[in-house]
């Protein structure tokens, strides 16, 4: 064999096993799977980034949880009651939940959790949540009670909120909670290398059934066309994405399932209330005319949504087409525009986050163009999501861009806004006697069918007195591998679904 | 000797430099720690929560007190903790540093194993449709952002062969040689292909300049053979800037290739500095800043140095 020849098969056998080293696929009992953002930390009461709770959540349990319907169901706690003037709630925990140490859970590790919660020096911002609670007790190992300041029919809603995990004890008093991630969940976490990969194991153990796989390997891939790219090579079984410009190829790839879910947050374009011209009504209301929803929703998300009052959960959400303006009427924009003395318009700036969501960009473009129909020549500003937090917080802008966290109840997902005391009412910059009144009577109402009025007439007077246009809700993306099955999407983006999952 | 103590003494000097400017820079962007951690929910924090937040992260006091400790402990070899990694920043950099370099170094190499070809053979048939063809070559390299080589040789591995690189884990080449030069060959096909358009352009400039001396003409006119005139006498005098773009290049790279490391989900330098800024890490960012540039300085005095040993006639730190 001459020298070339004995080269180029040295070269050929180098170039086989770079790409045999490559190409093997990823079908075993343990998940693959890969996500573009890590969770920031292990602590479930002070996590609130989406993508911390995606994994705090297959670690962690609260008392309860919500099923796929946004129904209240038993986690640690096999039953509840209220009392019937709604201050006290009782549960019952479940025998057979153990931590993840092997120690069984207590009511006592409930009173500590919640005691952490509601101590300021932890930082826990859901604390704002669980203020009704004045005391705990705890008349046995399997019996907790919450004593409320008041009626606070939303409580148990928010407890099923991982904010509110139960965690041992003898961790918190220890100061190892964050550093060590001991739940009683369906895994447990065995290595975390932030922002690059985690290793979880089922937990044998866990109270609430079978873990249907051995663990889960979950990859941060940064970029979402890898994500997708890894999917197509089956490096990956599943993943989590979060773009909808990548979702929708998932459908185009042999062998990949795209699972659509609903969710309940919501796309809005913030206004500034207290800023002149949006001080006027008649301005705020003319925006909501000018804007196409189903325009912005087509051509920035390409129709992954649907168009949203303020309300966005099932049982309560109303029909767009019952709510002022929310087909587009130019004439009306235009003579409202009129009426306010603003028939040429006037100049303003919409801030958005940069990726955050990802097609901010495209639906200030959208919206700068349906505006400028009425004459309101938008100037976008695009910022780094923390730019933007922090600008966002101080209320310091005309208008923004905004992707906010949805609820099942919809006291706990607006009080903050639409409430008197609401701690974000420097962004909402407006309220209301009526706003306000609504919601404190949703709050302490026990009965459904009066609670939906409630909330029917609170969505109705938000959406007329605009201070903010609510847009669409979106979906949340799951693929999978054909050999995956049985997970179940929950509007809440829930991947607590994973705990059920079968790889063949 | 006199001119390499002269160097190092400089070394500190720009390092307290590069640590005030990080300091401020990353202090000076809006949004801190406790609004990376919990988005626009940190609305919710009463002031008595904030400010035991503020302390958990080591932001409670004023910038001085902070640059304060934080130097003392850097003069120490004490960077800090990294409040993301929950570990001193030096072990975090540390652990991240090995796959940045290998990555540099591939590129670097890559680079130089097909652009100094190029750029030879196309200075010897300047003016020729050949040299054409090499430089509308290096244009379209040097025009297209790295990101986007990445992202071909992505969609092409896995939609026209079903195969990709190993992304996430890093396996150490005396670990597995195999399974990292399968890790790390794309990615650094990647950068190098980028880089390869500038070898190319730079070394057939620099090869055009030395083919016209006089030397090489006598050397020609006295009957050496071709290939000797161009790569024994012609090369080694025309490798002064590329080995300046080198350096430079290799340099930038040890700060890690953030693009490329996003894309490939490579665990490298610059992929952890652009999340501890994201993340507002200050003592990881400043950490990281540091680091990079006492790399960036080192690696530019090894240049110089290697400029003396090419050529004898330089003299570094002399007047003529």
């Amino acid at each position: 064999m001459t020298m070339i020849a004995r080269k180029w098969l040295a070269c050929a056998a180098i170039a086989g096993s770079l790409l045999t080293a490559t190409a093997a696929p990823g079908f075993a009992a343990t998940l693959k799977m890969a996500w573009a953002q890590d969770a920031t930390g292990l602590d479930p009461h002070k996590q609130t980034a989406f993508s911390s709770i995606r994994l705090l959540e297959l670690i962690y349990e609260p008392l309860v949880r919500l099923d796929g319907d946004l129904k209240v169901v038993p986690a640690l706690a096999k039953e509840w009651t209220f009392s019937p003037d709604a201050k006290t709630l009782t549960f019952k925990l479940d025998p057979a939940a153990k931590f993840h140490n092997g120690a069984a859970v207590t009511s006592a590790d409930v009173k500590a959790s919640f005691e952490r919660i509601l101590d300021q020096a932890t930082g826990a911002a859901a604390r704002a949540n669980y203020l009704s609670i004045a005391s705990i007790d705890t008349p046995d190992a399997a019996t907790v009670v919450f004593n409320l300041s008041q009626p606070d029919v939303p409580l148990l809603t928010a407890m099923g909120s991982i904010n509110a995990a139960i965690v041992p004890a003898s961790e918190i008093t220890s100061g190892k909670i964050g550093t060590a991630a001991v739940g009683s969940g369906p895994f447990k976490l065995e290595s975390w290398e932030p922002n690059q990969k985690e290793v979880l194991k089922a937990n044998a153990e866990w109270a609430g059934g079978k873990v249907g796989i051995d663990g889960i390997d979950i990859n941060v891939l940064p970029d979402e066309n890898a994500i997708l790219a890894a999917l197509r090579a089956k490096k990956v079984d599943f993943a989590l994405l979060n773009d909808p410009l990548v979702a929708t190829l998932v459908p185009k790839v042999a062998g990949l399932t795209l699972n659509r879910k609903p969710v309940l947050s919501y796309h809005a374009l913030q206004l500034n209330a207290s800023r002149k011209p949006m001080t006027e009504l008649a301005v705020r209301q003319a925006i909501s005319c000018a804007i196409d929803r189903q325009d912005v929703l087509d051509t920035a998300l390409l129709g992954e949504g649907e168009v949203t009052g303020p309300l966005t959960m099932p049982l309560y959400r109303s029909d767009p087409n019952s709510l002022f303006c929310y087909k587009k009427d130019l004439e009306k924009a235009k003579k409202l525009m009129a009426d306010a003395g603003l028939k040429d318009g006037f100049s303003a700036t919409v801030i958005a986050a940069t990726g955050e969501p990802p097609t901010a960009a495209a639906e200030a473009q959208v919206i700068q163009s349906q505006l400028k129909e009425i004459g309101i020549n938008l100037d976008i500003k695009m910022m780094e999501l923390n730019v933007y937090v922090d600008t966002w917080l101080k209320g310091d802008f005309d208008m923004a861009i905004a992707l906010n966290g949805g609820r099942a109840d919809p006291y706990t997902m607006y009080n903050r806004y639409w409430t008197k005391a609401g701690n974000l009412q420097k962004v909402a910059h407006y309220i209301d006697d009526t706003l306000d009144d609504l919601m404190q009577k949703g709050r302490v109402e026990t009965d459904v069918a009066k609670r939906k009025e409630i909330f029917a007439a609170f969505d109705k007077h938000l959406a007329e007195v605009s201070p903010w246009i609510w847009l669409y809700t979106g979906y949340s993306y799951t693929a999978q591998q054909q050999n995956v099955e049985n997970f179940v999407a929950t509007p809440d983006g829930s991947l607590f679904g994973l705990s059920k999952v079968t790889v063949k | 000797m006199t001119y390499l103590l002269r160097r190092l003494v400089t070394f500190p000097l720009v390092m307290l430099g590069v640590s005030v400017l990080v300091f401020v820079a990353i202090r000076l962007v809006p949004g801190d720690s406790i609004t990376a951690m919990l988005g626009t929910e940190a609305g919710l924090l009463t002031p008595e929560q904030k400010q035991a937040l503020s302390a958990y992260f080591g932001i409670d006091q004023g910038w001085l007190v902070q640059y304060g400790r934080w130097l003392s402990g850097v003069i120490t070899g004490n960077l800090g903790l990294s409040v993301t990694y929950g570990k001193p920043v030096l072990e975090v950099i540390l652990q991240r540093f090995p796959l940045t370099l290998e990555l540099a170094c591939l590129s670097v190499v890559i680079a130089l194993v097909l652009g100094l070809p190029l750029g030879v053979f196309a200075a010897t048939r300047a003016g020729r449709g050949s040299d054409l063809s090499v430089r509308i070559f290096a244009m379209i390299g040097q025009s297209t952002p790295s990101f986007v080589f990445g992202l071909g040789i992505i969609y092409i591995l896995s939609g026209g062969f079903g195969i990709l690189p190993a992304m996430g884990d890093y396996v150490p080449f005396t670990q597995d040689p195999i399974a990292n030069l399968s890790q790390l060959f794309f990615p650094a096909l990647t950068l190098g292909l980028s880089f390869t358009a500038s070898v190319t352009r730079i070394s057939r400039s620099a090869m055009l300049d030395v083919l016209s001396d006089d030397y090489v003409r006598t050397a020609r006119s006295k009957g050496v053979a071709r290939r000797n005139v161009i790569w024994r006498h012609a090369l080694p005098n025309a490798l002064i800037p590329v080995i300046t773009l080198c350096g430079v290049e290799f340099g930038y790279l040890l700060g890690g290739a953030v693009l490329v490391e996003q894309i490939f989900a490579l665990p490298g330098l610059g992929r952890m500095t652009l999340e501890a800024i994201l993340q507002r890490d200050y003592a990881l960012v400043q950490g990281a800043v540091l680091f990079v540039a006492l790399n960036f300085m080192i690696v530019n005095l090894i240049v110089d140095l290697a400029y003396v040993a090419l050529d004898p006639r330089i003299r570094l730190g002399s007047r003529s």
